[in-house]
């Protein structure tokens, strides 16, 4: 299909081939089929210097950060005069840390085990059956996510404000309910299909109703799937500003929002070590939940197989 | 449904309606689809129509000021430059990041898509972003490209500047934040896409004796295309959401004044919800209107059974 499509393309380009020849006369280095030339080529020299250049960014303000929440005075130098622990134990008693981390660890494994209760059964059915409206519905799962947070956070703050649930746990939850459960249904869907349906018409046969099939035979199957639809929620939920931004409060910030009320506080802001630190914690809290989870699953798996590129 | 019900009985098929329902695929199958649909619908569709609806509400200063009765938000949004203006402050900021992003992960998508030493090790390395969040992104920032920063340090003592460059605080440092956290993304979405092409289409240009530039032209960027289209959108609609870093590292009365960051002031600051619904319902007209173009163009390119594709 592919082969025919580009053969029925190339006469329509003017593109004769002894052009192709010629570019390739004039291509000085002669080298062998299979020798590689030693001097790299510009295109190289540019993607080195690309990643080079994100990469020092990026370690440039893990580490800063890094460092500045341990210096104790840290101005006009290379390196902070000297080390101190203080930053993170006033940190954690002056926001009460341990508090913010249970909220947030509490939304996460609630989004979690909501949205794959929901979001499971329904693409099983987006999977399997057609129906009418099937768009309709394919729609208004996508719609969450393409469109921005802002966009539906605000009105549904003001609905969550207008049933006296502003500030509390539970909306901080149900907000982030909204884009977690299109996520899970719109990843597991492929997941499903790749499963070859006939595993569910032999235990149809052998008389096991939708229960059992869901239970003995899906679910089983289904486990790396959800595994992974439920790291990636986990990490989209512990790292949501603007949904949880809206309507939490003193009592319901997750650690993102506790950080970036710190930043911007009236009267300047809190000291700048202190909102360092607790970042450090916010990552290596995250780099723990990753390394557990990678660990167990590849995220990879939800991806459909794809063909190994070759080496030329 | 009882309309369906009473065409199902009247026609002269011997077949129950279950089953002819069944046919068309509705079947008892479909209720493990209802607690997903009643939850959007509860807590999607019924606030976003609830916040359409407040959008005709206008305050009673709104309206003295801009006229217009229900119409008066929408007025205040297209007449008020202070308003207006953040419309294109956001393009201005999200259209160049995700362009960038994505135009950048080509080349090196390209190039490192063989096997190498560390490949893996890199590929690990490009979700530690993900690991940070934007408000960490924005501290890090902030300490280093800040005017004492590591980065201003090491240029001026190796006399490459004179003065300390303004990195932060400014439209520089946002599109900063955006690199950082988008590039990875664009950079797997696109490898991904990259190795999903058949790698035989371009072994066989090559034997005909296409060089490299008429292989990539010809061959991988009209396959790639489509896969191309969607990173770009899926980057700008991060890009364009921007908010914790338009406020942290941004000019957030200046340079960056996004549509979000006006909408939440809105909501919080001036608890104006009727305009606030506004602002950010425009906000998702615009993001749509864009992703509308990209889809559109989207449609022209092949997309056939080679991968590839969005």
């Amino acid at each position: 299909m592919s082969n025919s499509t580009l053969k029925s393309t190339r006469p329509g380009r003017n593109a004769p081939p002894t052009e192709i020849v010629n570019i390739r006369n004039r291509n000085k280095s002669s080298l062998a089929p299979g020798e590689k030339s030693l001097v790299a080529s510009p295109g190289t020299w540019f993607v080195w210097f690309g990643v080079a250049a994100f990469f020092i960014f990026l370690f440039g303000i893990v580490i800063s950060v890094l460092v500045d929440s341990f210096g104790k005075p840290w101005f006009d130098t290379w390196l902070p005069e000297n080390f101190t622990l203080g930053w993170y134990q006033e940190a954690w008693n002056r926001f009460d840390l341990s508090h913010i981390i249970g909220v947030t660890l509490l939304v996460a494994f609630a989004v979690i085990v909501v949205s794959v209760v929901i979001g499971v059964p329904a693409s099983y059915v987006l999977a399997r059956s057609r129906f009418p409206g099937k768009n309709l519905v394919m729609l208004l799962f996508l719609l969450p996510i393409l469109i921005p947070p802002i966009t539906f956070g605000i009105p549904l703050a003001t609905v969550m404000y207008n049933f006296g649930l502003g500030r509390t746990v539970l909306a901080v939850i149900l907000v982030n309910l909204v884009p977690s459960v299109p996520f899970v249904i719109i990843t597991m869907t492929p997941f499903i299909e790749q499963i070859n349906p006939s595993i569910e018409n032999a235990a149809r046969m052998c008389g096991a109703n939708m229960w059992q099939v869901f239970t003995k035979v899906l679910a089983p199957l289904l486990v790396p799937g959800i595994l992974a639809a439920s790291i990636l929620v986990l990490v989209r939920t512990v790292g949501m500003f603007d949904l949880t931004f809206l309507v939490s409060g003193p009592t319901s910030d997750t650690l993102v929002v506790a950080i970036y009320r710190a930043m911007t506080s009236a009267g300047g802001g809190e000291a700048r070590q202190l909102i360092s630190s607790m970042g450090v914690i916010y990552t290596a809290m995250m780099l723990v939940i990753l390394i557990i989870a990678l660990r167990f699953i590849n995220p990879t798996q939800l991806v459909a197989q794809v063909k190994e590129s070759r080496e030329d | 449904m009882t309309s369906a019900t009473s065409t199902a009985s009247r026609s002269k098929s011997s077949a129950s309606l279950r089953h002819r329902l069944a046919e068309r695929g509705v079947d008892t199958k479909l209720w493990l689809l209802v607690p997903a649909v009643v939850f959007a619908l509860l807590l999607f569709v019924y606030p976003f129509a609830y916040g359409i609806g407040l959008t005709f509400q206008p305050l009673a200063g709104t309206q003295e000021k801009w006229g217009g009765g229900f119409f008066a938000n929408y007025i205040a949004f297209f007449k008020d430059a202070f308003v207006f203006d953040s419309v294109w402050l956001t393009m201005r900021l999200a259209l160049p990041a995700a362009l960038f992003n994505v135009i950048v992960s080509i080349p090196i998508a390209f190039k490192l898509r063989g096997k190498f030493r560390g490949k893996r090790f890199m590929q690990t390395l490009l979700v530690l972003p993900i690991t940070l969040g934007t408000v960490l992104t924005a501290q890090g920032l902030l300490i280093f490209a800040g005017r004492q920063g590591w980065l201003n340090r090491f240029l001026m003592e190796t006399g490459i500047i004179s003065e300390p460059l303004q990195l932060v605080n400014n439209y520089l440092g946002v599109f900063f934040s955006l690199v950082i956290s988008g590039f990875p993304f664009a950079y797997l979405l696109i490898s991904s896409y990259l190795s999903g092409i058949d790698p035989s289409l371009e072994a066989a240009a090559k034997t005909l004796g296409a060089n490299w530039k008429q292989r990539f032209r010809r061959v991988t960027l009209p396959l790639l295309a489509p896969g191309l289209a969607t990173t770009f959108i899926l980057t700008f609609v991060l890009a364009f959401s921007v908010f914790p870093s338009a406020r942290l590292v941004g000019d957030a009365s200046g340079d960056t004044r996004v549509l979000a960051l006006m909408a939440y002031r809105a909501f919080s600051e001036q608890l104006d919800y009727s305009m606030a619904s506004t602002i950010a319902i425009m906000m998702g007209v615009v993001e749509l209107i864009v992703i509308g173009i990209v889809f559109l163009g989207r449609s022209f390119l092949y997309k056939g059974s080679t991968g590839g594709k969005g």
